[in-house]
């Protein structure tokens, strides 16, 4: 059955890598619905954290094909209990509409924050679950949105202690 | 490493600098790299971007042979032939933009074949790099699905690095096809140059450590086993495990059945072998893979030519999938017992724990399955005594008159089939064929690399009149450089398989498969290559025995029937055992 998985690629830091990755979910006809990258703790080891739609069993073989690109240390498809994650939205809002009374307590019950404030408008910033983030847009247009901005998923695997401790011994025998 | 001191250092340059590591051209950097790697023979094509590495070539003539092919494409099909037979590295040059598009077929071939290969391109000059230059193309991008691993060199101090890495990769593991892309920039810079061979990758885990428990596990199930089953895949041969796989036939009585691409692993003759899988393999092996109760699956990967219907394959079996690459178990059937492996080091492991046991009734099932088809398609096949000749027959005749130790090179479509089914292979890796891409085209240029991989023994191409027309400029190569290779070309003026699924699928409605071929023994002559064309049951025997006694490359084209059919025949997508003989 097709739902949302989080895929986790732990990669050298490589021109053309994303590509590498991207290419096995299109052969497969698997659109990717985020796509989150950056640097790890460890120096020279990134993580991809990509979302897509799909079947666990599509994924596992995808998740194997990924795995054997060269400079791939790990792959992994995450259920989503398996994950705590985030994802970030900003908001971009008139000026003008601060002077409704309701924005303040929009943004306090939402547990968002104003990032800025202009004289044309403000930016507001919210972290949550995607439904979550779309949900607070729909609060925030009788004021009058402007612009709209949601991250890719950061996430965090709840089983992952080991595999780090692999990654920095990886780190510690390149270095010795 | 050790090799630069072998190599002669350019004496003016080693004098001016003190510097205990030569100082060179990224170009002579490249050949030495390769030349320190092992390598002696070269396939390739200059041009443009390309030309400072053949510049530099030019002064290590003494060490390494380039084989100047005709189309980039022989030149990658050619570092394949000579690869799968001698289980080296083949290496093909090309230059950039066309020179490395014609590349694609051979590389995706290579990958899909699990070849190694290191091709070097020539690539515009790093300044130009996006800019849409003359002879630009991405072929980084290009070749990114279809290649092991690819890179793009933009500093000459970093290639002899790249290719270390390139060897390293090609070769280890489950092989694959490598390119190594220059700037044009890189070639004519100059660098010190210290050669350090490629021992590790960290990301990269070539030979997985075997898990001595499901060693156990899979011993248990082949102990318990009443039809125990092996399926010899070309992991086999990659990894030099005819031996061990052999002696744990032997040792259990264990049948074994080979696909296209492990032909050769066993030879033919051997009692516990029972032919060939797949859609046009032989009818015991097929059929059997119904009725066995254990697979023993050993470095093959379930291709959909060799299983059929996915859902009814093995179905009644317990799966033991010995394999290398780990992306390959469970893609298609569910192992139960994955030995996730090299198969050498996974088959010693197993033959200490299977216990010696005989299986003379299931053995026996596979004989009265092969007589069925020896009595109903082998014999009239192999041994006609009228109408038009047969392609069987004469690749029977070939088999018997070589010994069945020739390498013997096939393109592909029915005369691959029927070569793959009649030739009585002796020896490993006498077999090379295109298996995963199909590639037609593939053998001529193939054949000429085999022949300089390994040119102590005879190498014989068999090849369909529609698939010696892709590649057929490659008998210039062969004339220049003056490859011996024999070749034959069975002739039915049709692209014969297509007309086949036409005949049976298609309500014989023959769409653009009929050829009007030209006389192929004029076009070998205007390459200076003897040739004979046969058409005669009564000539064919002294025909090939002339070919056998040429000194050097010869030409044989033989007209068979035109009408042909390849059986048995699993239709595509089917279960292997609704395997049809007629």
């Amino acid at each position: 059955m097709q739902k949302e998985y989080t895929v986790t690629v732990y990669t050298e830091d490589r021109i053309g890598i994303t590509n590498r990755i991207t290419i096995i979910f299109t052969r497969r006809g698997i659109n990717i619905t985020s796509l989150t990258t950056a640097e790890t703790e460890i120096p020279g080891v990134y993580k991809f954290i990509i979302t897509v739609m799909s079947t666990r069993e599509k994924l596992d073989k995808v998740v194997g094909q990924i795995e054997r690109l060269i400079e791939i240390h790990r792959a992994f498809v995450h259920e989503e209990e398996e994950v705590v994650y985030q994802e970030l939205a900003l908001y971009k809002i008139s000026t003008k509409s601060l002077d409704t009374g309701d924005i303040e307590r929009l943004i306090r019950e939402n547990q968002a924050r104003i990032l800025t404030i202009t004289a044309d408008y403000f930016v507001i910033e919210k972290t949550g679950h995607q439904q979550e983030l779309t949900d607070f847009i729909k609060k925030l247009e009788p004021y009058g949105l402007i612009e709209y901005s949601k991250s890719g998923r950061v996430a965090i695997i709840k089983w992952s202690r080991r595999f780090h401790d692999h990654l920095k011994e990886l780190q510690s025998s390149s270095e010795a | 490493m050790q090799q630069k001191d072998v190599l002669p250092m350019k004496a003016e340059k080693a004098d001016k600098r003190l510097s205990a590591k030569p100082v060179i051209s990224g170009s002579e950097a490249v050949i030495r790299s390769l030349i320190a790697e092992g390598v002696d023979t070269i396939f390739g094509y200059p041009g443009g971007a390309i030309m400072p590495i053949y510049d530099a070539l030019y002064d290590f003539q003494d060490q390494v042979h380039h084989i100047l092919v005709r189309h980039e494409q022989g030149a990658t099909h050619a570092a394949q032939g000579y690869a799968r037979s001698s289980g080296k590295v083949g290496v093909a040059f090309a230059t950039s933009g066309p020179g490395a598009t014609n590349l694609v077929t051979g590389l995706a071939d290579a990958y899909m074949d699990s070849t190694p290969m290191v091709c070097i391109t020539g690539q515009v000059a790093a300044s130009l790099l996006g800019t849409d230059a003359f002879q630009e193309t991405d072929v980084i991008g290009i070749t990114m699905p279809i290649t092991k691993w690819n890179i793009q060199v933009t500093r000459q101090e970093d290639i002899p690095g790249a290719i270390a890495k390139a060897f390293y990769i090609a070769r280890s593991g489950r092989p694959g096809p490598v390119l190594v892309d220059i700037t044009k920039n890189a070639q004519v810079g100059e660098c010190e140059y210290e050669y350090v061979p490629c021992t590790h990758i960290r990301s990269y885990q070539p030979v997985p450590e075997l898990r001595l428990d499901a060693v156990k596990e899979a011993a248990a199930l082949i102990n318990s086993a009443k039809k125990p089953y092996l399926l010899v895949g070309h992991g086999v041969l990659l990894s030099g495990a005819e031996k061990e796989l052999i002696a744990l036939a032997e040792k259990a009585q264990i049948p074994m059945a080979s696909t296209l691409l492990g032909l050769s692993a066993v030879p033919v003759d051997h009692p516990l072998y029972v032919g060939m899988l797949g859609m046009h393999g032989n009818y015991a092996p097929n059929i059997l893979t119904g009725e066995c109760d254990t697979v023993i699956a050993v470095g093959m990967r379930f291709d959909d030519r060799v299983t059929g219907d996915v859902s009814t394959y093995v179905a009644n079996a317990k799966v033991i999938h010995i394999e290398i690459d780990a992306a390959e178990i469970n893609k298609i059937i569910k192992a139960d017992v994955a030995l996730h492996a090299d198969a050498k080091t996974a088959l010693q492991a197993l033959l200490k724990e299977v216990q010696p046991a005989k299986h003379e009734e299931w053995l026996a099932e596979f004989r009265a399955a092969d007589k069925k088809e020896y009595d109903k398609v082998q014999h009239r096949e192999l041994y006609p005594e009228a109408g038009e000749l047969k392609m069987a027959e004469v690749v029977r005749l070939i088999s018997e008159k070589t010994k069945g130790e020739a390498v013997l090179v096939t393109d592909v479509g029915q005369h691959q089939m029927v070569a793959s089914r009649y030739y009585r292979f002796k020896n490993p890796n006498t077999n090379i064929t295109s298996g995963g891409m199909g590639t037609m085209g593939f053998s001529l240029p193939a054949a000429m690399g085999a022949k300089m991989g390994t040119p102590e023994k005879e190498v014989v191409a068999v090849i369909g009149d529609g698939c010696f027309q892709m590649t057929l400029q490659e008998l210039g190569t062969i004339y220049q450089s003056k490859i011996g290779v024999k070749i034959v070309i069975l002739n039915n003026n049709f692209l014969g398989m297509v007309r086949q699924w036409q005949q049976l699928f298609f309500d014989k409605r023959y769409s653009s498969t009929e050829m009007v071929n030209p006389d192929f023994v004029q076009i070998a002559k205007g390459f200076f290559i003897p040739g004979k064309k046969v058409t005669a049951r009564e000539d064919i025997s002294a025909a090939i025995d002339e070919m056998l006694a040429t000194d050097g490359a010869y030409l044989l084209e033989v007209v068979v029937e035109k009408e042909d059919n390849v059986f048995p025949m699993i239709p595509a997508g089917t279960p292997v055992t609704t395997i049809r003989l007629e």
